[in-house]
């Protein structure tokens, strides 16, 4: 019996939910190896995150106190390589997120564990661990093993997977953290960009943008678009980046959920795992792109393989 | 002064693609290679510093894992003003997963002993987001993911990155240099190369070396190196959006009629 570890995160003094998926993941890991479960949470008052992890399937809940609330690389590392030198795990899971980007693969590569990343599947073959992960941009699927490896490491992509019910009777135990010497120094959270009369995570109806306009001119007309038929203009990172559309307009991991969204209008967006971090949910997606291959098709409830200026003009007749 | 920009030639995939007979890859036959979006930005970053800091004498040195092909990202970097350009190959490297890269990245970088390393945040083709902040590891350098804004005088004993977060969020922080930093999308505006860096790009060398000439033993490089390996890939079976289909007066109709049944109104 060797055991499945989960390293939680937190920001800002709240759990964050991909770390409940994760945690669901684990216990669905659990039920194929019988496995035990163990959770850890590291921080400055580790404490305070014990409640929100008693869930279903969790058998041990471990706190680490370290010197700081904010995420710091060379501490997580630290805390995870001496949890696993203690533990022994077989399977080690981390949400792929920003945070854990930065420790996850020096981890793993000082380790020798083995490793792999934003997987969306984990499964089992005999005593082995697999697990699945998309490639050349989600065309094909993945499937990752790990030989001679005894301990691995994944990190989940977000949204794959499905928090475990409340109510777990999981042990509190404490672990000592290892001395590390920090060697940066988290100086400040910056909010997001004030978001103006634009409320994307509010919005019923969104009518979003991607690179498929071509030019900033062009941006104008969709704005009209939008007013006209009445929709939230959003958009798509290049779009952003590019100083287009402010950044409240993002719709995706690192800008905005649309969390309210009924109806969402996908014009010249191809579908980047990101973008659709943000949208995918949509009960209504419609995509209209020139590229029938493009991935937002594999999502939209509708498509239109078409010139997003030609039916978006065609459309302003409607309205 | 030195910063080493690590990049990658990736591929997509041609439509009606197949799969390798062993069932691991795609048929390269079906590759379209490009330079990864990311390098773009991280080139730049290297060349912006290079250019605000012309007493320095701040060389920026591009430097990839892969076979001959990838000689032709390299000279679009060339061609973008970079001083150096370095790939490394041998066919044992063929199946290195992330970490199989990096450990031939961080040989490479022992030699170089540059100041800063620059990396992209992820490829737009696996997307590990692995190979940077495994060369960290490696190098047991200090280290921060996926940075979107810097500031950073060459020569200077520190760094101040501002982490793109989930959610439109920042985090600032401090890192000690030499570092590893991977850059994210819109950090900076990638300038175009010019006709006549393209040019001049074109005859310029490349150095090569195998994972041995750099010191990395043979139970290191390639799959022996690596911490995971491909079993098997397949194409999913994935959802597929109701077409519509006809002229675009018709398909917007057809698109006017779902939002104003959406709005209660039809």
């Amino acid at each position: 019996m060797r055991g499945i570890l989960v390293l939680v995160e937190h920001r800002q003094g709240q759990l964050r939910p991909v770390s409940l998926e994760v945690l669901g993941a684990a216990v669905q890991a659990k039920e194929a190896s019988g496995e035990r479960l163990t959770a850890a949470v590291l921080g400055a008052s580790p404490g305070t995150f014990t409640e929100a992890l008693q869930l279903a399937g969790v058998d041990e809940i471990v706190t680490v106190q370290t010197a700081s609330d904010a995420f710091d690389p060379d501490t997580y590392e630290a805390v995870a390589r001496a949890l696993i030198q203690d533990r022994a795990p077989s399977l080690v899971l981390l949400p792929h997120t920003i945070d854990t980007l930065g420790y996850a693969a020096p981890l793993a590569a000082k380790g020798n564990h083995g490793f792999t990343t934003d997987a969306f599947g984990l499964s089992r073959d005999g005593d082995a661990w697999l697990a699945t992960r998309s490639g050349y941009g989600q065309k094909v699927n993945m499937e990752i093993e790990f030989p001679g490896r005894a301990t691995v490491v994944v990190t989940l992509r977000p949204g794959s997977f499905k928090a475990p019910e409340a109510g777990g009777t999981a042990a509190l135990t404490s672990f000592a953290a290892p001395p590390v010497t920090e060697r940066s120094t988290h100086i400040e959270f910056e909010e997001p960009a004030a978001s103006g009369d634009v409320d994307i995570p509010g919005a019923d109806f969104i009518l979003s943008v991607g690179r498929g306009i071509g030019e900033e001119t062009h941006v104008e007309q969709f704005k009209e678009l939008a007013d006209a038929v009445g929709a939230t203009l959003g958009c798509s990172r290049p779009i952003a980046d590019s100083g287009w559309l402010p950044k409240a307009h993002q719709v995706g991991q690192s800008g905005k959920t649309a969390a309210n969204c009924k109806v969402y209008i996908a014009m010249g967006i191809s579908g980047s795992v990101q973008h659709m971090a943000g949208m995918k949910h949509v009960e209504n997606i419609i995509a209209v792109n020139t590229d029938p291959e493009a991935s937002i098709f594999t999502i939209a409830k509708y498509g239109i393989v078409g010139d997003i200026f030609e039916i978006g003009e065609e459309l302003r007749n409607h309205f | 002064m030195k910063i080493l920009v690590t990049i990658k030639q990736v591929a997509s995939l041609d439509e009606d693609f197949e799969l390798r007979d062993d069932g691991r890859d795609v048929e390269a036959d079906f590759h379209v290679f490009d330079l990864n979006e990311w390098d773009h930005y991280a080139l730049e970053e290297a060349m912006r510093l290079k250019e605000g800091a012309q007493d320095a004498g701040v060389e920026v040195v591009v430097a990839t894992v892969g076979p001959d092909s990838a000689d032709e990202e390299l000279r679009k970097c060339l061609a973008k003003g970079a001083d150096r350009a370095i790939r490394i190959w041998s066919d044992d490297l063929e199946g290195a997963d992330p970490v199989g890269i990096a450990r031939v990245l961080a040989a490479l970088a022992r030699k170089e002993a540059p100041d800063m390393i620059f990396a992209g945040v992820q490829a737009s083709d696996h997307a590990y987001g692995a190979t940077g902040m495994a060369l960290a590891g490696l190098l047991d350098w200090p280290h921060a993911a996926v940075v979107a804004g810097l500031d950073y005088s060459p020569g200077s004993l520190c760094a101040t990155a501002r982490r793109e977060l989930e959610g439109g969020a920042y985090a600032t922080v401090k890192v000690q240099t030499p570092a590893v930093l991977t850059l994210q999308l819109g950090i900076n505006t990638p300038r175009y190369a010019s006709l006549r860096g393209i040019k001049q790009a074109a005859t310029r060398p490349i150095e090569t070396f195998s994972p041995a000439d750099l010191g990395v033993p043979a139970d290191e490089t390639g799959a022996a190196g690596s911490l995971s390996r491909v079993r098997r890939v397949y194409v999913p079976e994935v959802g597929r959006a109701q077409m519509i289909d006809g002229t675009p007066a018709e398909q917007a109709a057809r698109l006017a009629s779902l939002i104003k049944e959406f709005r209660g109104e039809a």
